[in-house]
């Protein structure tokens, strides 16, 4: 079975992570930032997984299901706040939302 | 009886309680019940247990209660214990007596005073703390007295206390009188470090034994003392409060500024007379304290225009007397003195608020006049005060007792020709001012018309005072008249009467007669230029140098101005000079610091979480460079 090499696979691990900061950045709709938070965590559980079969150990897996379980429950708060936020702003631009301005 | 003790200053502190607690709901009458009552139980209480102590004298003339230890710290154990002597049941039977007349003339002065409770609680609490002094067996509890007398008196003085007068007078008599507390404290402190104890019994034991006569550490200690009596009595240099004090209700000024608190210097200079005597040259300067205060104290006394003013410069003058007999040993003298001055000065008080009252408060004599037939009562009252306060012979209180310390100044061992001149001045200047007083006050024309005639308890108070001032010099005729000495025999257990070195008995006669003649001078010559040639004084006080020296006396010879250059403004300007304190500048730095930092970082804190996002990306972006790149 040919394999890939881990190299390619770290490679699109971080060519995912850069769009998903990206995305972050550059997004002003929250859900849209939301997504870009969700391609990241995924492109790090790629390199986990990646890094996994190269050793060949079960621990990059096991942390791959952390990372899920993770993200659910955040997209679970997130969700939850995107609702608050659109309640009280009516609006979903979270530049709109800097009431914290010190 | 002797051992219900505890409950004469206990009553008046129950009075207090009850009057700050319920004071505000009670009607005046309640009030006036609670604040009278309680002190007039405590004298009726004292008479019970003076009676007891004469007829069945406890052993050694001493009756000792421990109620409690206060407190105990490494051996150091003062006890919240009482003791009754022959002076202290002096001392408790006229804060009583003379507290319960005045407390009772107070329902009337005060009749109609929107503080009329607040003012019962605190001299109730005055009474309490007058006796706690003069009963306690150790210097300490003397000195939790001495430190509450002191508080009531500012609360009293600036009992009206919404004119800033009568606030700073009360700060004055506060902080002056603190200056020679701090002294006291100090004394006490060289008292306990030598001795380990507070005791006065044993701690005048153990100091005769341990010191001899004129010891560098028997003069401090006693100097100490002295300093604290010297405040407290408003002798020179520290009289300046007392004549400011007059700011307070008459009644007050009665009780505290004339017969019980500002003598408590003399108490404590007697109380502690075996100190006293190891230390001449303090004794000495005793001595001359009091004939200088008496003499300074009495030409101001002179030319006050205010009735309450005169008054006041008279109690220096005359606590100047006692000071004079104690320091030349002659320790019972001053206590008789004591005695019979509260009467009289009580008398004199009262009896001028009384026309205080009558002329809807009006001071100032020269605006009095021809009140003999208005107000008969108060007039006799107050010539007998008077008469009492000159000495006039024979007839008075006041000649008996001054006539005393005046001999004793010659003729005890520690006695001299110019201390009793001094002593025979002061009776010329007393004899003077009283009767100028007497004359300004209800002789002459008619110069405002009378609004209150004195009620009962203010005619009460009146004649049982006047009463005491004639009468209670029958206590102790000189050896020239009789030499019948029921005072000094009964005060000999605590207080022994000096030896007489010189003059004898014929040398008393010829003292007295001068005395006498002197005195009647006086009250002539009062009348002369008083009453008779009312010219003649204007004259002299118009003229050029009876104007100067009339301004000099009428300020209490420039203490106060002088006090004022010398420490009040020196104080006020290093106080300006420091007001941005060194130290200060360093904390200052360092709070400026933070505001500025805050400043700067808080621009950061934009609110865009984005931005957020980015300096988070940036700082990772950055220590993985750090990682791989060191």
């Amino acid at each position: 079975m040919a394999t890939i090499p881990i190299g390619h696979a770290l490679l699109l691990a971080g060519a995912l992570f850069a769009l998903g900061l990206t995305g972050l950045l550059v997004r002003r709709d929250i859900v849209f930032i939301l997504m870009s938070l969700e391609i990241m965590m995924n492109a790090s559980g790629l390199a986990f997984v990646a890094a996994g079969a190269r050793w060949g150990a079960p621990d990059g897996q096991i942390m791959f299901i952390f990372i899920l379980s993770m993200a659910a429950a955040e997209v679970s708060v997130g969700l939850a706040l995107i609702l608050q936020l659109n309640h009280r702003l009516k609006t979903l631009d979270v530049d709109a939302a800097s009431q914290m301005r010190g | 009886m002797d051992h219900l003790l505890w409950l004469i200053p206990a009553l008046p502190f129950a009075g207090f309680v009850l009057l700050v607690v319920f004071g505000k709901h009670l009607p005046r009458a309640g009030a006036a019940l609670i604040g009278v009552g309680s002190v007039g139980l405590a004298a009726l209480l004292t008479l019970v247990i003076g009676a007891t102590f004469l007829s069945a004298p406890p052993p050694n003339h001493v009756y000792a209660q421990t109620l409690w230890t206060w407190l105990n710290i490494d051996g150091f154990a003062p006890a919240i214990g009482l003791t009754l002597d022959p002076l202290a049941l002096t001392m408790t039977f006229v804060i009583t007596f003379v507290g319960f007349l005045i407390h009772l003339y107070s329902v009337e002065y005060m009749r109609d005073d929107a503080g009329f409770s607040r003012f019962f609680a605190c001299m109730n609490l005055f009474v309490g703390s007058m006796l706690v002094l003069v009963l306690a067996d150790n210097l300490l509890l003397l000195y939790l007295g001495w430190e509450g007398v002191g508080l009531c008196s500012y609360l009293l003085i600036g009992f009206w206390y919404t004119d800033p007068a009568n606030v700073r007078a009360a700060n004055k008599a506060f902080i002056v009188t603190r200056v020679g507390d701090t002294a006291m404290a100090i004394g006490l402190f060289l008292l306990f470090q030598q001795f380990g104890t507070l005791d006065i019994q044993t701690l005048m034991t153990r100091a005769a034994q341990q010191w001899p006569v004129g010891s560098p550490l028997a003069i401090a200690a006693a100097a100490l003392l002295l300093g604290g009596a010297v405040g407290k009595s408003a002798q020179l240099p520290l009289q300046t409060w007392l004549p400011d004090a007059m700011a307070g209700p008459t009644p007050v000024s009665a009780l505290i500024h004339a017969a019980t608190m500002v003598t408590a210097g003399v108490y404590l200079i007697a109380r502690t007379h075996a100190l006293f005597a190891l230390a001449p040259p303090v004794m000495a300067a005793v001595a001359l304290i009091g004939a200088a205060t008496l003499l300074l104290a009495g030409v101001s006394a002179l030319v006050q225009t205010d009735i309450k003013r005169v008054l006041a410069y008279s109690t220096i003058s005359q606590i100047g007397y006692m000071f004079l007999a104690l320091g030349v040993g002659a320790w019972p003298a001053a206590i008789f003195h004591f005695l019979t001055h509260a009467f009289f000065k009580a008398l004199l008080f009262l009896g001028a608020g009384s026309v205080i009252l009558a002329l809807h408060h009006e001071q100032n004599m020269l605006k009095m006049g021809g009140l003999r037939r208005k107000l008969p009562l108060t007039f006799w009252t107050f010539l007998i005060g008077a008469a009492s306060l000159a000495g006039l012979p024979l007839l008075t209180a006041g000649f008996y007792s001054k006539d005393w310390i005046i001999w004793d100044t010659y003729a005890s061992p520690t006695g001299n020709g110019w201390l009793w001149l001094a002593g025979v001045g002061g009776a010329l200047l007393t004899a003077l001012y009283s009767f100028r007083m007497v004359f300004l006050t209800f002789y002459g024309d008619a110069k405002t018309s009378v609004v209150h005639r004195p009620g009962p308890c203010i005619s009460i108070a009146l004649v049982v005072l006047a009463f005491f001032a004639l009468v209670a010099g029958w206590l102790e005729l000189p050896a020239s008249m009789g030499h019948w000495t029921p005072f000094s025999d009964f005060i000999h257990p605590a207080l022994t009467e000096p030896r007489i070195v010189r003059g004898g008995i014929s040398g008393e006669l010829v003292s007295q007669l001068v005395t006498g003649a002197i005195v009647l001078a006086g009250i002539f010559i009062s009348y002369l230029l008083w009453l008779a040639y009312p010219a003649l004084a204007r004259k002299i006080r118009q003229s050029a140098a009876g104007a100067a020296l009339g301004r000099f006396w009428l300020g209490g010879w420039g203490f106060d101005a002088l006090y004022d250059r010398l420490i009040v403004r020196p104080i006020i300007w290093t106080a300006r000079l420091n007001k941005d304190d060194a130290f200060d500048l360093i904390y200052d730095f360092i709070a400026w610091l933070s505001g500025r930092l805050n400043g700067v970082l808080s621009v950061t804190q934009t609110g865009q979480v984005r931005w957020y996002a980015v300096a988070i990306a940036l700082g990772a972006i950055l220590m993985l460079a750090a990682a791989v790149l060191l």
